[in-house]
């Protein structure tokens, strides 16, 4: 009990002094997990789209193995991509291991599954609704996609904000290919690890309760969002 | 009879000349092992409202995808002007739904969108956006989202939008099955005017007061097959088929 009191006080501490070192690691997470769901995002929707829209032999075989790499362990996607960028791999000599660009890429891998499955249901959706008078009005394949991306935006950003609240929470990934290295790789859940490991339990709670925070403000995001578009278009 | 050799093709790449009429061939189409539509010959004419009737079941809305192209025939086929359908001639056609289909988006970009897909030069769109809205009466729920309207305003916008492309051919599935009269009205006033200004209507509908008012010539479907076709006076005082005469006292008795 004294333990989560202490952990409270000291979150607080850490908080309130604006702790330079927490700050870092608090940044680099955010700078991590933000980059990597803007690219996944990216591509999550030309792949969400493209899936919903275009017909192609194995369209269905693919749409199943991205719904189950939705649910891909963070360390299996860290392995994947330790393995790619080790100096054995494929991308060795690039020298990317244990840097951030090596947690973005990890990340990116992880999260793409989650906003491409989530992406080609909404376009189903929508598609079940428009697909008939989106022909009509002689609308190309590559027009449809953009419409349904554009017509389904609100649920593409709950699709993105999932991306983020895994991304940001995962620690797996980022330390196999990161490596937790204070000041250059240290994030929010590595830390947390490893504080627990040693037996630094207030600290390892005080970083728990403000990436809580973090999460919770995003899944608050999340709900405003879904509001604003019930509000404004029975989306 | 067109002759072939004859191009309908402007030098500038549009159709120099409506494509009609819209001949149908020995048309088939089969789902499954039930042929929905089951051998189907038939003309039908420019500039005049067609009312594509019978029972559900009959084929009807599927007999209008078949002719707008969104769905291939099994076998048999369809003629424009004696040109089989392509590009050219699906963008000088536009069909309303039975259920409205808006985007979510205003009122007005739902308009400038579909001109947008039909290649209306951007500086173009508003112009006629704004005319499509005046002549549907919405025009001062411009910026309101589409899908707050009413299901009368919804259906209303539709016909707008179709209108806005300024097509040859324009075809309506049960345009006004769930709307009350005065919408009905409205919807109704639209088609007269549209077809006094040179458009082809073909409209499948239940309502045979709908009909009445507005159909100049009547195809009469059962069972995927055509049992009649004549013109509308013809084919409302004294129908040559004990079908179309059962489905026309059912109709006026409801």
């Amino acid at each position: 009990m004294t333990d989560i009191i202490d952990a409270f006080n000291t979150a607080f501490g850490l908080i309130v002094t604006i702790n330079p070192a927490l700050v870092e690691i608090l940044f680099l997470s955010i700078k991590v997990s933000l980059t990597a769901v803007v690219i996944a995002s990216l591509l999550g929707f030309a792949i969400g789209g493209a899936l919903a829209v275009f017909p192609f032999p194995g369209r269905g075989a693919l749409s199943a193995i991205l719904s189950a790499l939705m649910g891909l362990p963070p360390v299996i996607a860290g392995l994947f991509v330790y393995l790619l960028l080790s100096n054995m791999g494929p991308f060795g000599v690039l020298q990317l291991l244990y840097t951030p660009t090596a947690m973005i890429i990890a990340q990116v891998v992880l999260v793409t599954p989650i906003v491409g499955a989530l992406t080609r249901q909404a376009c189903l959706d929508l598609l079940e609704e428009y697909d008939e008078q989106l022909r009509s009005l002689s609308a190309s394949s590559s027009a449809i996609v953009v419409t349904l991306l554009w017509d389904g935006r609100y649920r593409l950003i709950t699709a993105v904000l999932a991306g983020f609240g895994r991304a940001i929470a995962e620690v797996g990934a980022v330390m196999i290919v990161g490596g937790n290295i204070d000041h250059i790789t240290r994030t929010m859940t590595t830390a947390i690890a490893l504080e627990t490991s040693k037996g630094n339990i207030a600290l390892a709670l005080a970083l728990g309760i403000i990436l809580l925070a973090v999460a919770f403000a995003v899944n608050a995001a999340l709900i405003g969002v879904q509001r604003l578009a019930n509000r404004w278009a029975y989306a | 009879m067109l002759d072939p050799s004859c191009p309908l093709e402007a030098p500038d790449g549009h159709l120099a000349s409506p494509p009609l009429p819209i001949q149908l061939k020995g048309l088939v189409y089969a789902a499954g092992s039930k042929r929905v539509i089951d051998g189907i010959d038939l003309t039908i004419e420019s500039r005049r409202i067609t009312a594509i009737m019978g029972p559900n079941g009959a084929g009807k809305s599927v007999l209008l995808r078949l002719m707008h192209g969104l769905i291939t025939p099994t076998t048999g086929d369809i003629l424009w002007a004696g040109r089989r359908m392509d590009r050219l001639i699906a963008r000088r056609q536009a069909m309303v739904f039975q259920r409205p289909v808006l985007l979510r988006r205003s009122v007005a970009a739902n308009i400038a969108y579909a001109l947008g897909l039909r290649g209306v030069e951007r500086y173009q769109r508003a112009i006629r956006v704004e005319e499509a809205l005046k002549l549907a009466g919405l025009e001062r729920h411009s910026a309101t989202s589409a899908r707050v309207l009413s299901g009368g305003e919804q259906q209303r916008l539709c016909l707008a939008r179709a209108l806005s492309l300024e097509p040859d051919v324009l075809f309506l599935d049960e345009p006004t099955s769930s709307l009350d009269p005065a919408s009905t009205q409205a919807i109704e006033r639209l088609l007269l005017d549209a077809q006094r200004r040179g458009i082809k209507v073909v409209l499948v509908t239940h309502d045979v007061g709908q009909a009445r008012r507005l159909a100049h010539d009547v195809v009469f479907l059962h069972d995927g097959r055509v049992i009649e076709h004549q013109e509308a006076e013809g084919f409302f005082a004294d129908s040559r088929s004990e079908a179309a005469r059962a489905f026309l006292s059912g109709g006026l008795v409801l």
